[in-house]
């Protein structure tokens, strides 16, 4: 990393290490993301890409390695502490209530209230208007936040998720194979989503097996192999090829 | 992509009797209601087959002997709801009652009696939500034997003996009445108003449900799901020691008594409201009017004259038939 593109890091993490008994799963990854950029992490099964996202959305600690978050060493031990610190996580299994409505499961767990004490009510209404505007922002063919996740195609419940991660002040977005259930139609949709997120300034971390939409969408490629970052490259210098030469360990960083 | 033009009238639904009628050829309207459905039916058939059933007085000496039940079913919503099941609800009110019997018999008040049922019957609500969320232990068998403890406890503190209660206070509980609607069904229809704003209208109800319908997801978004479970027991046991008062003014006694067609009939009157056992889908006002069945089905059958053996059968069918029909529920 030269000096010059230190500035616009907006997260670093450095000799990220974690071992689950004897499976060392991360054996001192270090990666950066940049401002504003979507930046993906690719790598085959088993490389460590899904333990080192697990580790910046604080879902695992690290056993050793820092996390740099705009220029300040952060230690996450929860989900929620990641996400006070502006790391948003969309998971793969999308962390969606199927049983309640849309507008329910953007606020779950952030709910707004009204009235005093131990009387608070919900505030509806409040919650439903900025659930629908947080979502028809992001994406086009929104259902009604009224109806509920269960009743949602595969496409529709990628873009609440996305749109509930991006409504919150974020200033990163982590997304975990945010296409590999969705149709043609779908995955076009959702990578809409993700460059209009990326167009409101922020950050995403794009985990994906699909080279043409690595290349499509992320401005810098990491490329994970044995529990290291062992290659980068800017995604409009890199081909196809190259990145599955890097993963399978054809062609050396 | 279609599916939400599909789905905007479930969303939206309309207003009116015309499409309600259109929705009755579907087998879910008849699933999604089948405690008001097969109360009106009950109240018809009984009204017809028996001149007295719907006379004022039955009417009223029907509400008061529903009121606990209707309590236990709201109790009984909020655990089911989370996925769980609450076994001990029943022994947890013979417990209450004996704590209220044994205050009373020390001389305490009937004030200082209640808040002991309250406060005895919400000890094993606390037992079985730290079971169930710190100790991992299935919701099934933990409450499987703390309804066995409560029931020796109450056995063991009372020499299974009852104790007779004659109190002033308990005498009008059990008496009084605005119009016709004895004290007891009100305190319950308190409960079940207080309930639903609960579940539905505060932060406290949404994470209920959340856990019910997806523990994993619920905790991914910051919800503690340890302590809604521990809450929702707690809610049960406190509301199976209000029912106890009830039942104590009722029998003008506290008994050590099993009480099970209690815990049998508060989850029938769940599943007759359209609630899910598997959690996830909150109901208050259905497992309260499946309540109500239960209470009108035993009593319109005593009015017949039909034998007291057959009235467990009459609920069980009841219950078999909604249980089936549920599993045509719209998702």
């Amino acid at each position: 990393m030269n000096a010059a593109a230190n500035s616009d890091v907006i997260l670093s993490a450095q000799d990220i290490t974690k071992s689950f008994g004897g499976v060392h799963a991360l054996r001192g990854a270090s990666i950066t993301m940049r401002r504003g950029e979507v930046t993906a992490l690719i790598g085959d099964n088993g490389a460590g890409k899904s333990t080192l996202v697990r580790c910046l959305s604080g879902i695992h600690a690290p056993d050793s390695g820092t996390i740099t978050l705009d220029g300040e060493i952060v230690h996450f031990d929860t989900p929620l502490a990641a996400r006070e610190a502006g790391i948003e996580t969309v998971q793969q299994n999308l962390a969606l209530v199927e049983d309640l409505t849309v507008w329910q499961n953007f606020f779950l767990g952030r709910e707004r209230t009204k009235g005093a004490g131990p009387f608070r009510m919900l505030d509806r209404s409040s919650m439903r208007s900025t659930a629908t505007e947080m979502l028809s922002d992001l994406a086009v063919n929104v259902p009604p936040v009224t109806s509920r996740v269960r009743r949602l195609s595969g496409g529709q419940r990628q873009a609440v998720a996305i749109a509930r991660a991006a409504g919150w002040g974020s200033s990163i977005v982590i997304m975990d194979e945010p296409t590999a259930a969705l149709g043609v139609q779908e995955t076009a949709r959702v990578e809409d989503a993700i460059r209009k997120l990326q167009a409101s300034g922020v950050a995403v971390l794009l985990i994906s097996h699909n080279f043409d939409q690595v290349l499509r969408l992320s401005d810098h490629v990491w490329v994970m192999r044995g529990g290291l970052a062992v290659a980068e490259r800017r995604a409009d210098e890199t081909t196809g090829d190259e990145l599955v030469a890097l993963i399978t360990g054809a062609k050396a960083a | 992509m279609n599916l939400p033009v599909k789905t905007t009238n479930v969303v939206v639904p309309e207003k009116g009797v015309g499409p309600a009628l259109r929705e009755a050829r579907h087998l879910s309207f008849w699933a999604e209601n089948a405690a008001p459905i097969g109360l009106v039916v009950l109240v018809i058939v009984f009204s017809i087959l028996s001149p007295s059933f719907l006379t004022i007085g039955n009417i009223q000496s029907m509400l008061v002997a529903a009121a606990i039940l209707v309590i236990l079913a709201v109790a009984q919503s909020f655990v089911i709801t989370t996925g769980g099941i609450d076994l001990s609800i029943s022994a947890t009110m013979t417990l209450g009652a004996v704590g209220f019997g044994l205050s009373w018999q020390a001389g305490l008040g009937f004030w200082p009696s209640a808040v002991i049922a309250l406060l005895s019957s919400a000890v094993i609500g606390l037992v079985n939500g730290l079971l169930i969320a710190k100790g991992k232990v299935t919701d099934f068998i933990a409450t499987l034997g703390t309804l066995s403890v409560a029931t020796g406890l109450a056995l063991i503190l009372t020499s299974g003996r009852p104790i007779s209660i004659t109190s002033v206070e308990l005498l009008r509980l059990t008496t009084g009445s605005v119009w016709i609607i004895g004290f007891p069904f009100i305190l319950a229809i308190v409960v079940g108003i207080v309930a639903w704003f609960l579940m539905f209208r505060m932060r406290f109800g949404l994470h209920v449900q959340a856990v019910g319908g997806s523990e994993e997801a619920a905790v991914a978004n910051g919800i503690n799901a340890g302590r809604v479970r521990i809450a929702v027991y707690l809610i049960a046991a406190v509301l199976a020691g209000l029912g106890a008062i009830l039942l104590v003014a009722r029998i003008g006694a506290a008994e050590p008594a099993i009480n099970t067609s209690y815990l049998l009939n508060s989850i029938a009157a769940v599943v007759l409201g359209g609630v899910s056992l598997t959690g996830g889908r909150a109901k208050i006002v259905g497992p309260i009017l499946g309540a109500l069945l239960l209470t009108a089905l035993t009593n319109g059958l005593t009015l017949l004259g039909v034998s007291q053996f057959y009235q467990p059968l009459a609920v069980g069918l009841v219950v078999v038939l909604a249980a089936l029909l549920t599993r045509f529920q719209k998702k």
